[in-house]
């Protein structure tokens, strides 16, 4: 008879299932008290990256937070489909004021329950790649550089989703976007520009940055529980595939978010007072072909004539990014 | 306690006694003192139990006080000119969302050119955004207005600007009369939030509502106000009862009981005007003045009664509606319905043009005998604007017209 051999890790994501480990070290999604803080029936698109990671991180925030959680949320997909009136999917403290204010709100709500003696109540401010590295930019900035006790988070799905798909400052070079169509001599969005709001973040020396990835989702809640034991100024960035603006299959939405990471395009790593202190290592490299593929803002690429030369551009920025962040053990891949 | 201060200071002692738990600062002339002031009482711990923040903008001011006064905190800020222009989307929004900051507006022109001098054109640009604003003819009344405002803000849920002339006021040394901390206790309550971002009792506020609710809500606002009117005067008078004097109100008119001719104006240079007036009224003319210290509600029931006699109104403008001129004069036209009179709009003092006595005088004079523009510039150098006009149709690059003037006026 012929045997087959049991695969521990049976998703192909490396990510160990919770009946394997011992109670307390399962997802705080596999809890049966976890918070559901970002309630079901908003209205977020089939496979939306942001909503998933919304809901990991801030119920691993409430976890870590004794349920003592306040957000305040940029204008943007998140705020738009957790919301309209009456209706809300937030079983938090909830506030939208603007779109690039978020970080300066959050600001105002930790001074007030710090005047209070509120300490126990912890402040979360969030939004999309739009309102963190362009609009709500310089109120970011001023949050961090004060060393405010706010943790910000940034889902960033690479463009101005909510409004139609437009170009932002975290748009990945050679994406076709509504306002970087795919025609003329260069197609899609330019190389050479764009914020690595990470870094960015790094280089005020707040106490703690990290990225995380909606792929990833155990790494996702630990380091929302390691920016929660620290206070002052925090910044996590999560990648979330969007399926609408980058035109994918909901269902893949998992899979592209691994991709990125796998490529080296989307290193995980974490710093602690502007200092990279772990990053997450590769296990299986994958060329960046196969996560540009099948993405539709990346089509242009795989045309008649393949762009070679625009797929090695962006190979050469994902190999960058691995020797930057050790991201490959060279002596086991050579 | 009697004290020979500056505005400003004056103006941060008295927020000070309201017990602020948040403030946010932004440096922007002329309201600088004021949070200069406040700084200092919060770091040497005479301002006990509040925040100070230093904030990166006019924009993270008044958001920072968005996030705290929705967290409960009695919330405070102030700005002028670019600065309240920086923060438009979030003076909007603040008002929007019904919370009872009160933000002082130190009054300076808006730019370009670049002027950091007095006019009302930055308050004027926000006077739809929701929030009511109140204008300060002395130091005495801007200290006092503060006090009221918090009270006022917080019971209707809605912000309060006090609008204090720049440097006029708020770099001006006078006697001040700084009331003591039992009696602004005693006046002001806790702050007691109608909506508040508390963890044992989750809301969510300010998510979308579309067609279906939004006039009402929009209307809701409007509401508020219209309660207001008749608010402002009860504070007024129990202010009256508790500090031993006249502050505040809608407007306060001066010698205009059996007035022919009324002068309109809001803030300091009413001072200027009731002078002019005493002399004209010495001199025998029935001519007096009303100031509007409420222009947001827009009191236009006491207005209408005040004019309904009346044969002449002139309205004193710090603030031009490029294109059309008034901007006060326009609001007053729904407080005249049915009321036949002349009605004269004068623009006056834009970018710190002094408004001189003599020049009122003979304004008022030309008023008297009807012989007034429907608009005027007052003291306008119309050679200047000759000379400047005449450039630019002689030749197509003429240059930056403010530089020319200017160059003109140093040759002469």
């Amino acid at each position: 008879m012929e045997m087959q051999q049991i695969k521990f890790y049976q998703t192909g994501t490396f990510t160990v299932g919770n009946r394997l480990l011992d109670e307390h070290q399962r997802s705080v999604q596999a809890n049966m008290q976890r918070t559901n803080s970002l309630n079901s029936g908003h209205r977020a698109c089939q496979g939306c990256g942001e909503a998933l990671g919304a809901r990991y991180a801030i119920d691993a925030a409430m976890r870590a937070a004794n349920n003592q959680v306040v957000a305040c949320n940029a204008t943007g997909c998140l705020e738009v489909f957790s919301t309209p009136y009456p209706e809300t999917s937030w079983q938090i403290p909830w506030i939208h004021s603007l779109f690039g204010n978020a970080a300066a709100v959050a600001t105002g709500v930790a001074a007030a329950m710090k005047v209070k003696g509120r300490k126990e109540v912890r402040v979360i401010a969030q939004g999309g790649d739009g309102g963190t590295t362009d609009i709500g930019f310089g109120c970011l900035s001023g949050m961090f550089e004060r060393n405010d006790d706010v943790l910000y988070i940034c889902y960033d799905n690479e463009a101005y989703m909510n409004t139609g798909v437009q170009r932002s400052s975290a748009t990945p070079a050679a994406a076709r976007t509504a306002t970087t169509p795919a025609v003329g001599a260069a197609p899609g969005n330019a190389f050479g520009q764009g914020k690595n709001l990470p870094e960015i973040a790094m280089a005020h020396g707040i106490p703690y940055v990290a990225t995380a990835s909606v792929a990833y989702l155990r790494d996702l809640e630990d380091k929302v529980s390691r920016a929660m034991t620290a206070r002052g100024a925090r910044y996590i960035h999560i990648l979330v595939p969007c399926p609408l603006g980058w035109g994918a299959a909901p269902h893949d939405t998992i899979k592209l978010a691994r991709l990125a990471v796998e490529t080296g395009l989307f290193p995980l790593f974490e710093a602690e007072h502007g200092e990279v202190v772990r990053s997450t290592p590769i296990r299986r490299r994958v060329p960046v072909e196969e996560y540009l593929r099948p993405q539709k803002r990346f089509a242009h690429l795989f045309g008649k004539t393949e762009a070679v030369d625009t797929i090695a551009r962006i190979q050469a920025m994902a190999d960058r990014n691995i020797r930057k962040y050790r991201l490959v053990d060279e002596r086991r891949h050579g | 306690m009697l004290k020979q201060t500056e505005g400003s200071h004056a103006i941060a002692e008295s927020v000070a006694l309201c017990r602020p738990e948040v403030i946010c600062a932004y440096p922007i002339t002329p309201q600088t003192h004021i949070v200069e002031g406040l700084g200092e009482m919060v770091k040497a711990g005479d301002l006990a139990n509040c925040e100070f923040i230093n904030v990166e903008s006019e924009f993270a001011a008044l958001s920072v006080a968005i996030g705290a006064s929705a967290a409960g905190a009695r919330t405070y800020t102030a700005t002028a000119s670019q600065g309240l222009l920086f923060m438009a989307e979030a003076v909007y929004n603040a008002a929007g969302l019904g919370l009872p900051i009160v933000m002082t507006i130190g009054n300076r022109a808006i730019g370009a050119p670049i002027n950091i001098w007095n006019d009302h054109t930055d308050s004027m640009s926000m006077r739809d955004a929701g929030w009511i604003q109140l204008y300060a003819e002395t130091n005495q009344e801007a200290a006092d207005l503060h006090i009221q405002a918090f009270r006022l803000a917080e019971e209707l849920s809605m912000p309060v600007m006090v609008c204090v002339d720049g440097f006029i006021l708020t770099h001006a040394y006078e006697r001040i009369d700084v009331p003591t901390q039992e009696q602004v206790d005693a006046y002001l309550p806790p702050f007691e939030p109608r909506q508040v971002l508390d963890t044992h009792e989750p809301v969510s506020i300010g998510a979308m509502v579309g067609p279906e609710a939004f006039m009402e809500v929009r209307y809701l606002a409007h509401h508020k106000q219209m309660r207001a009117l008749e608010l402002i005067p009860q504070l007024s008078a129990e202010f009256k009862q508790v500090f031993g004097r006249d502050s505040g109100g809608l407007i306060r008119t001066y010698r205009a009981e059996d007035a022919k001719t009324i002068v309109v104006a809001l803030g300091s240079v009413n001072g200027t005007i009731k002078d002019v007036i005493d002399e004209l009224r010495d001199e025998g003319y029935a001519i007096g003045a009303a100031s509007i210290v409420s222009f947001r509600p827009f009191p236009s029931d006491e207005l209408h009664e005040l004019l309904s006699h009346a044969k002449r109104l002139v309205v004193i403008e710090k603030s031009l509606a490029v294109g059309i001129g008034g901007i006060v004069s326009h609001n007053l036209r729904m407080a005249l319905s049915g009321i036949s009179l002349h009605a004269y709009t004068v623009v006056a003092g834009l970018g710190g043009r002094a408004i001189t006595k003599s020049s009122l005088r003979s304004l008022f004079e030309k008023a008297l005998r009807d012989e007034l523009e429907p608009l005027t510039f007052l003291d306008l150098n119309q050679a200047a604007i000759d000379r400047e006009l005449a450039r630019e149709q002689a030749q197509r690059r003429s240059g930056p017209s403010a530089e020319n003037i200017l160059r003109d006026l140093g040759i002469r």
